[in-house]
């Protein structure tokens, strides 16, 4: 690997690898990798947003279970995922025929990885609804499951999407390491190019899986602006504190405690 | 499995301390980054979305990515853990710029007047009395960063930075168990034995702050 040390040469070898025909078709080509790494991302994300929604809007209404919350968010995140990635292949590798070896080890490992961050972020967004407004909602005869519906998730709704981007974040960096469980996905470029000593093709699947991120980060981002009503948002927030504030005290945002919920990348 | 722990004694502690050490440094380089920059980000308010978004901005990059690009950044070699040291350390840098921004305003308007009159001014007051009010907050990013780098440095083992990482590809390879066992058990061990230093500490610094059980 001496020649790595030319910077030169290996960014023009960079660019040699993206630019030759060869790497953007046929099974093993980049558009192909791409959409197996967004297919198994969004097959998790959507898996563990239909198990942890459900729960968090559950725990944080009837607050029973609470404990749960804390307990599995920091037990979770202690556990290596490379490690948990290696021990469901080879627990699960013997027990499955045909094309699923290797995609169910891997997914299963994503969803359990980013239930955490959407539980915890749904549960504190229901926890941290004005209880005004909850009480208003009783009083006016709504039932505790409309309650639910219609105040405390509306409300929540900032923080339960904060808690989707932050396990979809997770998720991307996760099914990239997978690929060593041969899984497809852009994680093939980082480890076969590491097995050919290939560093060009190592420092392409890393672009493009540094690249994916940040576009689906951004993607939900936009997503999240246009999905929140606008008084929910700490936009409002500002607005409406500039008008009425002696003191410009920033509002608390939204966003405050993602990366906290999130944890791991 | 116990025959494979006496056999590979070794190479298992050596790896254990390299673990120690690559997750550990970037949270103290972090650290004493991250709290002039955080200052800054409050004291300059309209740095603060900037300052934050650059850093949220890097966090994105997932840490396989990271690792293969930084030499080609840096100039550095493939496998030196030099890569691994810098990307921790931005990954927690951008926990722990915002967790300092987030502690200093946490600090009470009164107690800022209180030593203000008292004579505490400019830096003075800073190191004595916000920074160490702040202490509760910015231990609970520490936290944070400390207990998911555990998990990061392990992924530089598909590079073959030597750490307990190779443990889970040496036993992914010869599909064995011991190796696997070993290198989560002390993962976790380490992740928890981090997270229970940073809360001593805390208690330490921030003695009028009871820090209640499960209030991560």
């Amino acid at each position: 690997m001496a020649a790595h040390r030319e910077g030169d040469i290996v960014i023009s070898s960079v660019i040699g690898w993206f630019g030759n025909p060869d790497n953007w078709t046929g099974d093993g080509g980049i558009p192909v990798r791409l959409l197996q790494h967004l297919e198994y991302s969004l097959a998790a994300l959507l898996i563990a947003a239909l198990i942890g929604i459900p729960l968090g809007l559950y725990i944080g209404h009837t607050g029973r279970g609470a404990f749960l919350v804390a307990g599995l968010a920091n037990s979770l995140r202690a556990l290596p995922s490379l490690g948990l990635l290696v021990v469901m292949a080879l627990l699960l590798g013997s027990r499955i025929h045909g094309d699923l070896v290797y995609v169910i080890p891997s997914i299963l490992v994503l969803v359990v990885l980013a239930v955490p961050p959407i539980l915890a972020s749904t549960y504190s967004g229901v926890q941290g609804v004005d209880p005004a407004a909850r009480d208003a909602a009783y009083g006016m005869g709504m039932t505790g499951m409309s309650v639910l519906t219609k105040v405390e998730a509306p409300c929540a709704l900032p923080l339960i999407l904060s808690g989707v981007r932050s396990a979809m974040l997770q998720i991307i960096a996760t099914a990239t390491i997978a690929a060593i469980t041969s899984l497809g996905g852009l994680g093939r470029f980082i480890v076969d190019g590491q097995a050919v000593r290939d560093y060009a093709q190592m420092v392409g699947g890393s672009i493009l899986v540094a690249a994916l991120a940040i576009v689906v980060e951004a993607v939900l981002a936009l997503v999240q602006r246009l999905v929140v009503p606008a008084g929910l948002t700490s936009r409002a927030q500002r607005r409406a504190s500039a008008v009425s504030a002696e003191r410009t005290e920033p509002e608390p945002d939204a966003e405050v405690g993602r990366e906290e919920l999130a944890g791991v990348r | 499995m116990i025959s494979w722990l006496r056999d590979n004694a070794g190479t298992v502690a050596s790896y254990f301390l390299q673990h120690v050490w690559l997750a550990t440094l970037p949270l103290v380089i972090a650290l004493v980054l991250a709290i002039p920059l955080g200052w800054v980000a409050r004291r300059y308010g309209w740095l603060h979305t900037p300052m934050i978004g650059l850093t949220g901005l890097l966090y994105t990059i997932p840490s396989l990515a990271l690792f293969v690009v930084l030499p080609l950044i840096l100039g550095t070699q493939i496998l030196d853990p030099i890569n691994v040291v810098v990307a921790l350390t931005i990954y927690s840098l951008a926990l722990l710029v915002r967790t300092v921004a987030d502690g200093l305003g946490s600090v009470p308007g009164d107690v800022e007047q209180a030593a203000t009159a008292m004579g505490y001014t400019g830096f003075r007051r800073f190191f004595a009395v916000d920074l160490p009010v702040a202490v509760p907050v910015i231990a609970a990013g520490m936290r944070v960063a400390a207990v998911s780098n555990v998990s990061l440095v392990a992924v530089s083992a598909l590079l073959g930075v030597p750490q307990l990482g190779l443990l889970f590809t040496d036993g992914l390879n010869r599909d064995y168990f011991p190796p696997l066992v070993a290198g989560i058990v002390l993962c976790v061990l380490l992740a928890l034995a981090l997270d229970g230093l940073i809360l001593v500490l805390t208690r330490l610094l921030a003695p009028w702050q009871r820090i209640a059980r499960g209030t991560s």
